[in-house]
C-alpha cells in the first residue's frame, strides 16, 4: 500500500469563495483539514497611518472604504470618537437618522452575506433575490449622499444634510419603455421616508421568501448544521463579537447593553443561537434583518413628526451655513480654518465602538491637540473571527471551509485595513 | 455608567494596590498603567478574579509616543520635539502596548497600557495564553511596530509584504515608504527599486495650546 502522506494546498488569493483577498494554506489528511493558515495582508493599504497624515475630516471617507458593505456603521464609529473626546452635541434628528441608517447599512451587510454565502454552497438563487432589495436600499444611500456605496455621510457633530423629499426616478430606455418605467416609479413619487416605508412594508414578506428556500432545505441544512461549532466559553477567548457571539448563544449586543444615540429608545430583540453551529448563525443574522426592519420603521415614525436640525452648530467642528458665511466675518473665519487646517480635538484618548452588522467594530483614537489623530487603531471584528478559521476548521472537510469562511462573514477591507 | 466605573475603580485598587502604577478616570472610561515585570500576573487575574472577570480581550494596539505633541516633520515622517508642551512623566517610553478589555459578566470595560521599558529593542510578554485572540493582534503589533512578544507561540509578520523590511507604523517611518515595486520587461519579473516620489504634506500638522478646541457653545453672530 502506498504511503499516505499530509497535503499542503494554497487556496487562493484568487478564489472566488474566498470573499476576497485571502490566501489560505491548507494542510490535508486526504480531505480532512489538519491545519488552516490564512494569510492577510492583501489588501493592507495602512488606514491608520494613513489617518496619521490627514486632517479628522479627511479620513471620513477613509472609513467607508474600510468594511466596504457597510459603509455608514464604520463612519459611526469614527465620528463617534471625535465627538466624545471633543464633547460636542449631536442633535436629536442627527442621532435618529444615524440609528435609521446602521439599520439600513445592517440589511444591506446581512443581504450581501446571504447572497454571497448562499452562491458559496450552491443556493444561487439567493443572489438575485438579495440584490433585488439591496438595490431599493442602496438608492437611498444615494438619495441622501450623492453615492450608492461610499457615502462620508456622518460627519463629527451630525450628518452631511436632512433627508431629500425627493427619490430619483427612472427614466424610459430601450430596455424599458413608458409604460414599464410608470410601473418601476410607483414608489418613488413621495419623499425619502415614503419610498423607505414602502420598503420595510415590503421587506419581512421577502424574508419569509429567502427563509423558503433556506430554512428548510435539505441541502442547506447538510452544509450548516454541525458545521464549525463554537462553544460560548471559546466564543468569548477568542474574540467573537456580533452573530458570531450571539450565534454561540452569548446575548451580547452594544446596542442593548451599551446603547449609544437613540438606541434606548427603540424596541427590538436581540436573537440568539443554541448550538453555535453556521446554520445557527444564518438564523441569527436573517432574524437581525427583521429586527432591523423594526427600528427602521420606528425612526421612520419619528423623523416624520420631528423636524429640526441635523448638525451642530459649534463651528470650530461644523460647518457654518453658506449664506451666514457670505456675510458674516466671523463664520468666514471659522470655515476658512476648519477647511484649511481643520479641526483641533483636545489631548486624549477615546474607544468607541459600535455594533457593526460583523461585530463590535471600534476606532481608538489618540489625540494630542493637533489638528490630525495622533493615532487611530481600528478594531475590526472580521481579524478577530479569522484569527481563529485554523481552530474552526480543524478536522472539518475541505469544503466545509468554504462554508465557515462564509459564516464568518468575512470582509478584507477591514480585515486587512 | 460613572457609578459602575468608581465601584470598579475601588476593586482595582483593592485588589492590585501598588501593582497599577496609575489609574485614571476621563471621559467615562478607565485607564491603568501596568509595569511590564508585572503584566502577566495582572491582566491573569484581570481574566480570572469573579469581582473582575474581563473574559474577552477586545483590542491590542502597538503605540510609538515618539513624536506625540509634536508638530516637527521630515520627508514625511514626524519626529520628536523635545519642547512640545507634553507631560513627559506620563510617557516614560516610547513603546507601549494598550489593551482594551471587556467584561461580558458585569457588562465593563479596561484599558490596560504597559510600556516596553527599552527604546531600543521593546519586548513584553505575550498573553495569547490569557486571550487566544491576542495571536493576531500581538503578530500585527510585531509586524507594524516591531514590538517583541515573548512566549508567543507563532511571531510572524502579518500584514506586510512577505520580506518586507521595516516597521511603517512606527513614528519615524515616511508615509510614502522606503521602496516601490513596479514591473520590469527587460528582466520579464517585478522587481523593487527606491520610491521616486516625493514626500508632501498637503496640511501641515499644528499642535495648539490645551484651550484652543475647548468651545464655547454659539460663540458667533
Amino acid at each position: 500500500m502506498a504511503e499516505i502522506k499530509n497535503y499542503t494546498i494554497n487556496f487562493g488569493p484568487q478564489h472566488p469563495a474566498a470573499h476576497g483577498v485571502l490566501r489560505l494554506v491548507l494542510e490535508l489528511d486526504g480531505e480532512v483539514v489538519e491545519r488552516a493558515d490564512p494569510h492577510i495582508g492583501l489588501l493592507h493599504r495602512a488606514t491608520e497611518k494613513l489617518a496619521e497624515h490627514k486632517t479628522f475630516l479627511q479620513s471620513v471617507p477613509y472609513m467607508d472604504r474600510l468594511d466596504y458593505v457597510s459603509m455608514m456603521v464604520n463612519e459611526h464609529a469614527y465620528v463617534m470618537a471625535i465627538e466624545k473626546l471633543a464633547g460636542i452635541e449631536v442633535p436629536v434628528r442627527a442621532q435618529y437618522i444615524r440609528v435609521m441608517f446602521d439599520e439600513i447599512t445592517r440589511i444591506l451587510n446581512h443581504l450581501l452575506w446571504l447572497g454571497a454565502s448562499g452562491i458559496d454552497l450552491g443556493a444561487m438563487t439567493m443572489f438575485f433575490y438579495t440584490f433585488r432589495e439591496r438595490e431599493d436600499l442602496l438608492d437611498v444611500y444615494e438619495a441622501v449622499s450623492g453615492a450608492r456605496m461610499h457615502a462620508s455621510y456622518y460627519r463629527p457633530g451630525g450628518v452631511y444634510r436632512d433627508l431629500p423629499d425627493s427619490m430619483s426616478h427612472y427614466q424610459p430606455s430601450k430596455y424599458h419603455n413608458a409604460a414599464a418605467v410608470k410601473k418601476m416609479n410607483e414608489n418613488r413619487q413621495g419623499s425619502v421616508l415614503d419610498f423607505l416605508e414602502d420598503f420595510t412594508n415590503r421587506f419581512p414578506k421577502c424574508v419569509d421568501e429567502y427563509e423558503t428556500l433556506l430554512t428548510d432545505n435539505r441541502i442547506w441544512k447538510q452544509r450548516t448544521v454541525g458545521i464549525g461549532v463554537v462553544t460560548p466559553e471559546r466564543a468569548l477567548a477568542l474574540g467573537f463579537t456580533g452573530p458570531m457571539l450571539r450565534g454561540s448563544g452569548i446575548a451580547w449586543d452594544l446596542r442593548k447593553k451599551r446603547p449609544y444615540e437613540v438606541y434606548d429608545r427603540m424596541d427590538f430583540d436581540i436573537p440568539v443561537g443554541v448550538e453555535g453551529d453556521c446554520y445557527d448563525r444564518y438564523l441569527v443574522r436573517v432574524e437581525e434583518m427583521r429586527q432591523s426592519n423594526r427600528i427602521i420603521k420606528q425612526c421612520i415614525d419619528w423623523l416624520r413628526n420631528n423636524p429640526g436640525p441635523v448638525m451642530t452648530v459649534d463651528y470650530k467642528f461644523a460647518p457654518p451655513k453658506r449664506e451666514a458665511m457670505k456675510q458674516n466675518m466671523e463664520e468666514l473665519i471659522h470655515h476658512f480654518k476648519l477647511f484649511t487646517e481643520g479641526m483641533h480635538v483636545p489631548a486624549g484618548e477615546i474607544y468607541s465602538s459600535v455594533e457593526h452588522p460583523k461585530g463590535e467594530f471600534g476606532i481608538y483614537l489618540v489625540s494630542d491637540g493637533a489638528n490630525k489623530p495622533y493615532r487611530m487603531k481600528i478594531r475590526a471584528p472580521g481579524f478577530a473571527h479569522l484569527s481563529s478559521l485554523d481552530e474552526m476548521t480543524r478536522g472539518h472537510m475541505i469544503a466545509d471551509v468554504v462554508a465557515i469562511i462564509g459564516t464568518q462573514d468575512i470582509v478584507f477591507g477591514e480585515v486587512d485595513r | 455608567m460613572a457609578a459602575d466605573l468608581s465601584i470598579l475603580h475601588e476593586d482595582l485598587t483593592g485588589l492590585f494596590g501598588d501593582k497599577l502604577v496609575s489609574l485614571e478616570q476621563r471621559l467615562g472610561e478607565l485607564t491603568v498603567v501596568v509595569r511590564a515585570a508585572d503584566m502577566l500576573e495582572v491582566l491573569g487575574r484581570l481574566r480570572d478574579e469573579p469581582k473582575l472577570r474581563f473574559e474577552q480581550m477586545v483590542d491590542l494596539c502597538g503605540m510609538d509616543y515618539l513624536a506625540y505633541g509634536s508638530d516637527v516633520s521630515e520627508a514625511g515622517a514626524y519626529l520628536r520635539d523635545d519642547d512640545a508642551p507634553v507631560d513627559k512623566s506620563m510617557l516614560p517610553f516610547r513603546f507601549a502596548v494598550v489593551y482594551h478589555l471587556l467584561s461580558v459578566a458585569h457588562n465593563a470595560r479596561l484599558r490596560v497600557r504597559v510600556f516596553a521599558e527599552e527604546d531600543d529593542f521593546p519586548v513584553l510578554s505575550s498573553v495569547a495564553d490569557i486571550w487566544p485572540c491576542a495571536n493576531w493582534y500581538e503578530r500585527e503589533a510585531f509586524d507594524l511596530f516591531g514590538i517583541v512578544f515573548t512566549g508567543h507561540p507563532d511571531l510572524r509578520r502579518i500584514l506586510t509584504d512577505y520580506g518586507f523590511v521595516g516597521n511603517p507604523f512606527r513614528k519615524d517611518f515616511p508615509l510614502s515608504g522606503h521602496v516601490e515595486m513596479r514591473y520590469d520587461p527587460a528582466q520579464q519579473r517585478v522587481v523593487y527599486q527606491p520610491v521616486s516620489i516625493e514626500p508632501r504634506e498637503v496640511t501641515p500638522r499644528i499642535v495648539r495650546e490645551e484651550s484652543y478646541a475647548i468651545s464655547k457653545g454659539r460663540n458667533h453672530g
